[in-house]
């Protein structure tokens, strides 16, 4: 039975032993004081004579750093972007969802500086308790006003808590996916680095001039 | 004085590590030997088909994702097809092709998965299983670049997909078909050569021809033993007619020509792959909203599309009564018709086989029971 069959097959799992390691240590890698120094962007020596301590607790790996995963651009994360100065309350993202679980409670009054009158949110729940992060809702908003988020990490001990309501969609960090949404692509805008603070940054169109706005809405009447 | 033995029934699973989901079966033995099994399932029914009736039929993709979790993106190729030849919906080129590109990749991946799991039931604890688990990430990275997700994809849409591929993600399919391709070398040269391997796979769970047709199961196991039957060539849908590959058979119809035909196939769909990339061309990755709107009704009538899955002939049959959602939609699961055979092939064989013969069928349990 035995022949040159076995024999490959370790010369192979031998190869594959010298390889280096496509395994991620997430949430926290280890270190060594050298990388350790040029994370910290510090001076090995000087590392070395200012904190003794800590220096030894790095050589004996007591000490972790934050790892990050590497994530595509357009990637579906849990953590929702949304634009409240762009949304018109329109609900084609509710109606789009296939499990029904956005709540959108709207007043008239709103108005928006780009697509005008508009009517204004009142409640704008989304339970992500229950979401697949299938993007539908994303795909559906003709004004770019929620986005997919990069972010995978929000975990919370209460089921209740995760859903997200108006007011914490509003404080959550603004760094969209560019899942649908091209122009983001385009743009070469890293989610991972930047953030969006400007939310006509975010659309796909054009910032409006003032006397545009002046002439369509004002003067016009 | 002779010894007294009588037959013991035992159960294994739903929730035993190598029945490649929650499958139990009935089995009783007589030694070490197999006399008789009673598989059981639908630990895993979620009810998609019914959950399908409330749903628009744009809406319909997710749920299809959760099929068969090892191939989603084969799953919404099949139901896409099904949809538009309800519709009557031409599809944009450049749709089709991407999707063509993203199916093969799903074959490659969901065929590692197939042969890294057999091999795990074979007893080669971990490392078969973690080489095919690592050259499925490459994959799965590009379905990240894609549409955003690994598993539950959601990349097709009626008409095409929903966004064209990145500009990293050209560079990344070459640099990764080069790497496929140099792993499956390796697992070839890894397993294809091993006597183990051959002792334990070559003349268990021989199935005739006749009664693998009789059965209708389709895909490698009907492959694997000399029928010629692969829907990409018998009933060429997308754009496979314009691509030439070759069909891989094996006569021996055992285990080992099973694992052998998925690897080759492995092969012809990077094949593929490079044709695909060769024919694409710039342009709409779906028709406008115009023709295709969102929300789409179709007339009164029905539709069955079929393609050729990782696992067999996967088709959607879907019934419209003129609404926004199919008044029915059935699924011809291959997972489920391939283990009609599982007593044919169980009884006789002995006990250690039994989860290398199961791991042979190369079965979903989320698309068994849906
Ligand atoms: S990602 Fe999908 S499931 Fe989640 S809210 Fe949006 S449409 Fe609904
Ligand atoms: S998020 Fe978009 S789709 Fe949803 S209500 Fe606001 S504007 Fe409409």
């Amino acid at each position: 039975m035995i022949g040159k069959g076995i024999p490959r097959g370790f010369i192979i799992t031998l190869k594959n032993f010298f390889r280096t390691p496509v395994t991620v240590q997430y949430p926290d890698r280890k270190v060594s004081i050298f990388e350790y120094a040029k994370i910290k962007k510090k001076n090995i020596f000087k590392l070395f004579f200012s904190q003794p301590m800590l220096s030894l607790k790095i050589s004996l790996g007591l000490i972790s750093v934050p790892s990050s995963v590497e994530q595509s651009q357009r990637f579906r994360g849990n953590e929702f972007t949304f634009f409240e100065e762009r949304c018109t309350a329109c609900a084609s993202c509710a109606k789009y969802c296939p499990l029904g679980i956005i709540e959108i409670v709207s007043v008239p009054g709103g108005f928006d500086a780009q697509e005008g009158e508009s009517y204004k949110l009142d409640v704008f729940d989304i339970d992500i308790g229950r979401c697949m992060f299938c993007g539908l809702c994303v795909e559906a908003c003709p004004y770019d006003a929620l986005h997919m988020g990069t972010k995978f990490e929000k975990s919370t001990y209460v089921r209740d808590n995760l859903i997200i309501t108006k007011e914490e969609l509003a404080k959550s960090e603004k760094s969209p996916s560019s899942f649908y949404r091209p122009q983001f692509e385009k743009e070469k805008f890293d989610p991972f680095k930047d953030n969006i603070k400007d939310h006509y940054k975010a659309g796909r169109h054009e910032k409006p001039e003032y006397k545009d706005l002046k002439k369509k809405w004002v003067d016009d009447r | 004085m002779s010894l007294e033995t009588r037959p013991v029934t035992v159960n294994l699973g739903p929730q035993h590590p190598s029945t490649h989901g929650v499958f139990r079966m009935r089995v009783t033995f007589d030694g070490e030997e197999i006399i008789d099994v009673e598989p059981i399932f639908g630990y895993l029914h979620r009810g998609s088909e019914k959950l399908a009736e409330e749903r628009t039929y744009s809406q319909i993709v997710t749920l299809t994702d959760r099929m068969d979790y090892v191939s989603s993106m084969l799953n919404n190729q099949a139901y896409i097809l099904a949809v538009e030849k309800l519709c009557n919906i031409v599809p944009s080129p450049r749709g089709v092709w991407l999707r063509m590109i993203a199916s093969e990749l799903q074959r490659i991946a969901s065929h590692f998965v197939a042969t890294g799991f057999l091999l795990q039931d074979l007893g080669a604890l971990g490392t078969p299983l973690i080489y095919c688990m690592r050259e499925r990430e490459n994959i799965l990275d590009l379905f990240e670049m894609l549409c955003g997700a690994r598993i539950t994809n959601s990349y097709l849409r009626p008409g095409g997909v929903f966004m064209d591929a990145p500009d990293v993600f050209w560079p990344a399919l070459s640099r990764s078909l080069g790497d496929i391709e140099k792993s499956i070398d390796e697992i070839e040269d890894y397993l294809s050569g091993n006597e183990i391997i051959f002792s334990r796979t070559k003349g268990t769970a021989v199935l005739s021809s006749e009664s693998l047709v009789n059965a209708s199961i389709t895909g490698p196991m009907l492959r694997a033993s000399g029928v010629d039957w692969d829907l990409r060539h018998r009933n060429p849908y997308d754009y496979y007619s314009e691509i030439t590959f070759k069909r891989i058979l094996h006569t021996a119809s055992d285990n080992y020509a099973r694992y052998w035909v998925r690897v080759q196939e492995m092969r012809e769909s990077l094949k593929i792959i490079s044709q695909c990339i060769k024919n694409i061309e710039p342009g709409p990755v779906r028709p406008s909203f115009d023709d295709v709107p969102r929300l789409v009704r179709p007339e009164p009538g029905d539709s069955y599309a079929a393609i050729e899955g990782s696992k067999g002939e996967l088709g959607f049959y879907l019934v419209s009564d003129g609404g926004i959602s199919p008044y029915r939609m059935h699924v011809r699961a291959p997972s489920l018709i391939n283990l009609t055979l599982l007593r044919e092939m169980l009884v006789g064989e002995l006990f250690g086989d039994l989860f290398v013969i199961f791991g042979s069928v190369d079965l979903n349990m989320g698309e068994v029971d849906r």
